[in-house]
């Protein structure tokens, strides 16, 4: 029924490459329902068309107010503007300042880097076993650690940060970005153990009995059969920790002191000085730009799955 | 003899492999409890523990200090400011959010390519960290490179030069950078909606407000209390916009609650007792607040 809608959704149906996600998922339900609010049908006529002039002008305004601080920050990044190092014409003077920065921007995008792959590493990792605990195993207290687990949702973030720090400091994890990771992955596992408990509560027990009648032991049903089967839960799971561990400011704020072990958004927060008019504008711009592109590009590639993990977190509460 | 033992030894061994069933289990759910117990438990013991302790940053904990770190803490000068403005701050921020984000996804439910791309653009900010977008919004605010530079100049204003211009302009940034996200969780709330019951409603000749009035909206409400709950929490821990955008300025003006927290621990006054009273109190708060809520939303469903 929704194909017969608009030339627009037959072709989107014909290319399902162009399909975005957010419409594969949450639109084919809204497509086939007849009334309520805001969906009337519009024939193809002069009338139909003056209609629908208004509603096109809203929408394309809002979408551009949502889209014009990107675009703006992206293009006045390589361009001449008050209060940047880019003075004469266009080009990456910001980018060279911010390059040159202190430690110089290469020791702080390898620490995002790394903090990042170590979140998802250990994110993985912990949600990966602990998913199939759950979802295949009785043990006594499973209950209680499955609430547990839950419960760090419940607690602030900067309320666990303080006594963080002082644990992390007596056992030697002090202003480490090993450390830094565990914290993150921590933050990470209540939205990725119900993730992945889902993902392996979706696939029929009789996979993985079928395989262990064969004599396979339960280390490899989880590898040989079960990895394959929750790769989409794997790849969410491993999204949303990228993102929180590369985004994240404010435990290495509270956790790193050592200007060397600072990570990306910390680093470019801290060019703007303490003392008031030395901020460097420009070279601020191109570290936004710098902490924003590669969640742009990976939203824009993974966008199913960034949605997918949006609903689950919502059927969560 | 044989048929009567086959049934005993049967349950023998099925028992046997569910005790080895909750042994494996244990092991695969080993790495999760390790982190739960050792990230999570203890440091809330911690805090607690913080909480009632004379604990200078630097040289640990120095003994009991208990009604003395939870009285100086309320009495801080900046407590009530602070906890007056994370209240103002949480209800705009809600109302507003919740509003627009509604509106959005009301907007772009239907599927067709153009509202596809609607919702991808109104999506695209929520990939971005709060940091990486108040740090954004700081360049755009700003009275020397900013867009509006030359508007500021002559009208006179600045965005964050004044505590009510800073308060707006960090609603702003928050609604830029939340609404798709929001409105992603109404589209979901929507989708839930069973067709047949706006059919009726159609035949029964219901206007279009009628039916967003006794049909979307109360149909909605186990969205909107999710949704209200997330925001409400969220708001009430601010800090990473303030921290960016105002440093708690002008005048002190914007301090939150996690500010304080940070402001007391790290900055100046180094005292993680005071600070750990803080969280409890906060930590307390927000069980209240949030239990609060759920009632109201639930005692709302059964009228």
């Amino acid at each position: 029924m929704s194909l017969t809608r608009t030339g627009a959704a037959r072709a989107a149906a014909a290319d399902p490459a162009r399909d975005d996600s957010t419409r594969a998922i949450v639109a084919p339900h809204h497509a086939r329902r007849g009334g309520g609010p805001g969906r009337r049908k519009h024939p193809t006529t002069i009338a139909g068309i003056a209609l629908r002039t208004p509603y096109w002008v809203l929408t394309a305004a809002l979408a551009l107010l949502f889209l014009y601080p990107l675009i703006w920050t992206a293009v006045s990044s390589v361009s001449p503007l008050a209060g940047t190092n880019q003075t004469d014409g266009w080009g990456f003077g910001n980018y060279i300042t911010l390059a040159n920065y202190q430690a110089g921007v290469w020791v702080y995008l390898f620490n995002s880097v790394f903090v990042s792959l170590l979140t998802v590493a250990l994110t993985l990792g912990v949600s990966l076993l602990g998913g199939y605990a759950f979802a295949r195993f009785r043990f006594p207290g499973k209950d209680l650690l499955f609430l547990a687990t839950l419960a760090i949702l419940m607690v602030p973030y900067a309320t666990l940060l303080i006594p963080l720090y002082v644990l992390l400091n007596t056992v030697g994890l002090s202003n480490s970005l090993v450390g830094v990771s565990l914290v993150l992955a921590m933050f990470q596992l209540p939205f990725s153990m119900f993730m992945m408990r889902i993902s392996f509560e979706s696939i029929p027990r009789e996979m993985d009995e079928a395989a262990m009648v064969d004599g396979c032991s339960s280390w490899t049903v989880l590898w040989r059969v079960l990895v394959p089967a929750v790769k989409p839960g794997l790849i969410t799971v491993g999204l949303f920790a990228f993102l929180a561990a590369w985004n994240d400011f404010m435990a290495p704020l509270i956790l790193i002191n050592d200007s060397n072990r600072m990570t990306l958004p910390l680093a470019i927060s801290n060019l703007r000085g303490q003392v008031q008019g030395v901020v460097d504008y420009g070279a601020t711009e191109a570290g936004v730009v710098v902490l924003a592109l590669p969640c742009i590009l990976l939203f824009l590639i993974l966008q199913r799955h960034y949605v997918r993990g949006f609903m689950s977190g919502a059927f969560k509460g | 003899m044989s048929t009567l033992s086959q049934p005993a030894a049967l349950r023998q061994r099925r028992r046997g492999r569910r005790a080895t069933g909750a042994l494996a289990g244990w092991l695969y759910a080993l790495p999760t409890a390790l982190f739960v117990l050792g990230l999570f438990l203890i440091p809330l013991a911690l805090v607690v523990q913080m909480s009632a302790s004379d604990w200078p940053l630097l040289g640990g904990n120095q003994g009991w200090n208990l009604p003395q770190n939870y009285s100086d803490a309320v009495s801080n000068r900046f407590f009530w400011d602070s906890v007056g403005f994370t209240l103002k701050y949480t209800v705009l921020t809600t109302v507003i959010l919740l509003a627009l984000s509604l509106g959005l996804a009301l907007l772009v439910q239907e599927s067709t390519r153009w509202k596809g791309l609607l919702r991808t653009s109104f999506l695209v900010p929520s990939a971005l960290g709060l940091a990486s977008a108040s740090l954004l919004f700081y360049v755009l605010y700003s009275p020397i490179a900013g867009p509006f530079a030359g508007l500021m100049k002559s009208w006179g204003f600045t965005f964050l030069g004044t505590p009510e211009g800073a308060l707006w302009s960090t609603i702003f940034l928050i609604v830029w950078r939340y609404a798709g996200f929001y409105m992603l969780l109404m589209l979901v709330g929507l989708q839930g909606i069973p067709d047949d019951v706006y059919e009726a409603a159609r035949i029964d000749g219901a206007s279009r407000w009628q039916t967003f009035r006794t049909i979307t909206l109360p149909l909605l409400r186990p969205t909107l209390a999710l949704t209200t709950v997330l925001c409400v929490t969220g708001s009430l821990l601010a800090f990473e916009q303030f921290y960016i955008l105002t440093k708690g300025g002008p005048d002190n003006s914007t301090i939150t609650i996690v500010q304080l927290i940070y402001n007391v621990a790290f900055q100046g006054q180094n005292d993680l007792g005071i600070a750990g009273a803080l969280s409890v109190i906060v930590l307390l708060a927000l069980i209240v607040i949030n239990v609060a809520q759920i009632r109201a939303f639930n005692r709302k469903a059964e009228d």
